[in-house]
């Protein structure tokens, strides 16, 4: 039975160190796991020098091309609260869109515009028929109106 | 010596049936979940046909990641109980959630490509979802260095336990950072975001992961029992070589 009982302590305390350990470091680590910045973020803590991932909603009717060199898009990625411009010239994602989240990888210029060598495309975690979706918003029952209607379907 | 004959003896007893129909309802879920994923189940209104590899993908993540939590469940039985047939179970749910976590891998990045625009990010599931495929292979490896079987079964199992840590990890990532991975759709406050059309698929479908799984530990056991009464009848033919 002491035996026993030493095996639990010992299978307990080795867990229960492994967690505090795990729990210590992502404690420290804290904001740096995540995969990336949000303009709110951005502005409250400054802008990093080195590249950075910066992530957020494609803001509605913000997404354009540069005046002098039209392969450039341009769009403003906002969380609601902050937002910040971006610019990129290459292959957008498919599911790329206004309203869309989307993770845009560079450096902040100056200007505070992010000049990014890639962009990917988030999806949230709702799965729907193309039917439901449209007739959840002929209701008016769409969750936050955030999203642009779908235009590539 | 003598209750290592006997349970396992009761446990050849059961599990030789029980194989049978694990393995019967695996091959019926599969074929009904594939025609339901691939013909009988709507395009998504966002991601169009490729939402059909999330039948694929979601049931082997879940199932790869409640193998570890059983393995740890059985590595703790083991370690401290002294179950003669927790070690043998927890070596057997290893290979078979370490091919789940691979096939959760792979098809997570044949599904990011066209949606993300990635193969592979460090974002936080993925990242620890690697790190659960190499907890499964550095069990499996501990396994095959140390020849003891009573020995390798504790070091494994301590190294399993320390490694649940993970598990938690892997679930709430999502959750506790940003990452690029979609937080929850199945298992969430508040239910399910997933369409009751392809929520049939996605259950079937892991209905057959679940009855594989089951049956693919239940053999893996059955041959490692097998493998250690060959091995000691072995030892009592030729005293000589007991060790070996």
């Amino acid at each position: 039975m002491t035996r026993r009982r030493r095996r639990l302590l010992l299978a307990s305390g080795a867990v229960a160190a492994a967690a505090t350990a795990a729990a210590l470091a992502f404690l420290a680590l804290g904001s740096s796991v995540s995969y990336f910045y949000t303009p709110s973020e951005l502005a409250a803590n400054g802008v990093p020098e080195r590249a950075i991932r910066l992530g957020g909603l494609v803001e509605n009717g913000s997404l354009g091309h540069d005046a002098l060199d039209p392969a450039i898009v341009t769009f403003v990625v906002t969380d609601g609260e902050a937002r910040t411009p971006v610019r990129y010239r290459g292959i957008l994602p498919d599911l790329f869109r206004e309203g869309q989240g989307v993770v845009a990888q560079g450096r902040i210029g100056a200007d505070g515009t992010l000049a990014a060598d890639t962009v990917l495309a988030k999806h949230d975690e709702n799965y729907m028929p193309k039917e439901v979706a449209d007739a959840l918003k002929a209701q008016g029952r769409w969750r936050d109106g955030g999203l642009a209607p779908p235009s590539q379907e | 010596m003598k209750i290592d004959y006997a349970n396992p003896v009761r446990f050849e007893r059961l599990a030789a049936p029980a194989t049978a129909v694990l393995a019967f309802v695996a091959a019926l879920a599969l074929g009904a979940g594939l025609y339901l994923a691939f013909f009988a189940s709507p395009t998504d209104y966002q991601q169009g046909a490729i939402v059909r590899i999330m039948y694929v993908h979601v049931p082997a993540a879940t199932l790869a990641l409640a193998a570890y939590a059983a393995m740890a469940a059985a590595s703790f039985t083991g370690f401290v109980y002294k179950h003669p047939l927790a070690d043998v179970a927890a070596k057997s749910i290893a290979p078979v959630g370490a091919a789940l976590t691979f096939l959760a891998l792979a098809t997570g990045s044949i599904w990011g490509k066209p949606m993300w625009g990635a193969w592979w990010a460090w974002d936080a599931r993925l990242t620890s979802m690697l790190v659960l495929f190499f907890l499964y292979v550095g069990y499996m490896a501990i396994w095959r260095a140390i020849d003891d079987p009573l020995r390798a079964a504790r070091v494994a199992a301590i190294v399993c336990m320390v490694g649940s840590v993970n598990v938690p990890i892997v679930k709430f990532s999502v959750d506790w950072w940003y990452s690029l991975h979609q937080p929850a759709s199945i298992f969430r406050a508040g239910g399910p975001s997933i369409d009751g059309a392809m929520l049939a698929p996605l259950a079937t479908m892991a209905l057959f992961y679940a009855c594989w799984g089951a049956a693919m530990v239940l053999t893996l056991m059955r041959a490692e029992l097998a493998e250690r009464r060959a091995a000691r009848i072995e030892a009592a033919a030729h005293p000589a070589s007991r060790l070996a």
